[in-house]
């Protein structure tokens, strides 16, 4: 057996966050840590080490799949391995995220309305009301409910991977975890041209 | 003939699975790239093939002299 350190158990953290939010939106901005942290490591470090070591998510993944065997441990279809779906997922993603971003900035400039709502998988809204108790700026709110929609709507897909296929089969389209490569893969090139 | 790691490096996603399970610490990910086995350490186990999530690591025999120019 290996020895567990301290990071092993960051799991527990990524579970926490999805569960606060169903008692205060409001949590749902500590996910920018999970954004910031691995893109700042991987163009400082220039290594996948938050990947490798540091990312609750894919520890919980690791869990459920593999401790309590809830995942088929089928190897994927080769399509969802392709480059070209990797990085088409990946501007995907960023696409919804940019959407995101814009009605926040909508809701900021008085154009439209808070909607107290968590769209899941980009099309199916949930009344998510009960979570807003503290009052804040109407903007900061709907960032909220955005952010976490993102996170929900990606831990939803990661489950369905885990169940179908490998424990970890969401690490293979994982937005972050292509983005920090293309970080590494463009920092190696510059590295090895000089 | 012993039986060694190999990975296709091309599809690696870097996310480390391998690396985690791996009894000799014999991968590395250096650069953030792709995932690296040292053959001298690798004792050919499996564990990594079968914690990798896209499935490209294969266990070839090897034979000794071979091993010794890797
Ligand atoms: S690929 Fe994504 S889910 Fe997997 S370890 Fe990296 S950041 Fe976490
Ligand atoms: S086969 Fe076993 S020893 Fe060799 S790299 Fe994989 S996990 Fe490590
Ligand atoms: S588990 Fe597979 S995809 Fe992940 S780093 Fe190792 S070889 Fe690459």
């Amino acid at each position: 057996m290996k020895r567990k350190h301290w990071y092993d158990y960051l799991w527990v953290i990524s579970s926490l966050y999805l569960i606060l939010g169903f008692f205060n939106i409001l949590f749902a901005w500590l996910g920018l840590l999970c954004f910031f942290i691995p893109l700042l490591i991987s163009l400082f470090s220039g290594t996948k080490a938050y990947c490798n070591r540091y990312c609750g998510r894919g520890q919980l993944f690791g869990i459920l799949g593999e401790k309590l065997k809830l995942s088929r441990n089928k190897p994927m279809p080769n399509w969802l391995k392709s480059h070209w779906f990797r990085y088409a997922f990946l501007a995907f993603f960023l696409v919804m995220f940019g959407q995101m971003l814009y009605t926040t900035w909508l809701v900021f400039s008085g154009v439209t309305d808070l909607k107290q709502v968590v769209t899941l998988l980009w099309s199916f809204r949930l009344p998510w009301s009960w979570a807003y108790t503290t009052p804040v700026a109407p903007w900061v709110a709907q960032f909220a409910f955005g952010f976490y929609s993102v996170m929900l709507t990606s831990t939803i897909l990661g489950l369905i991977l885990m169940l179908l296929y490998k424990p970890r089969a969401w690490c293979v389209v994982c937005p972050m975890g292509s983005m920090t490569q293309l970080v590494c893969k463009g920092k190696c090139a510059i590295k090895n041209q000089k | 003939m012993k039986r060694k790691a190999f990975i296709q490096t091309k599809q690696c996603v870097a996310c480390g699975c391998c690396m985690k399970v791996c009894p000799r610490s014999a991968i590395t990910i250096p650069n953030g790239v792709s995932a690296q086995v040292d053959l001298q350490r690798c004792v050919g186990c499996g564990k990594c093939a079968a914690a990798c999530p896209a499935s490209i690591i294969e266990l070839s025999e090897v034979s000794n002299e071979t091993q010794t120019l890797v």
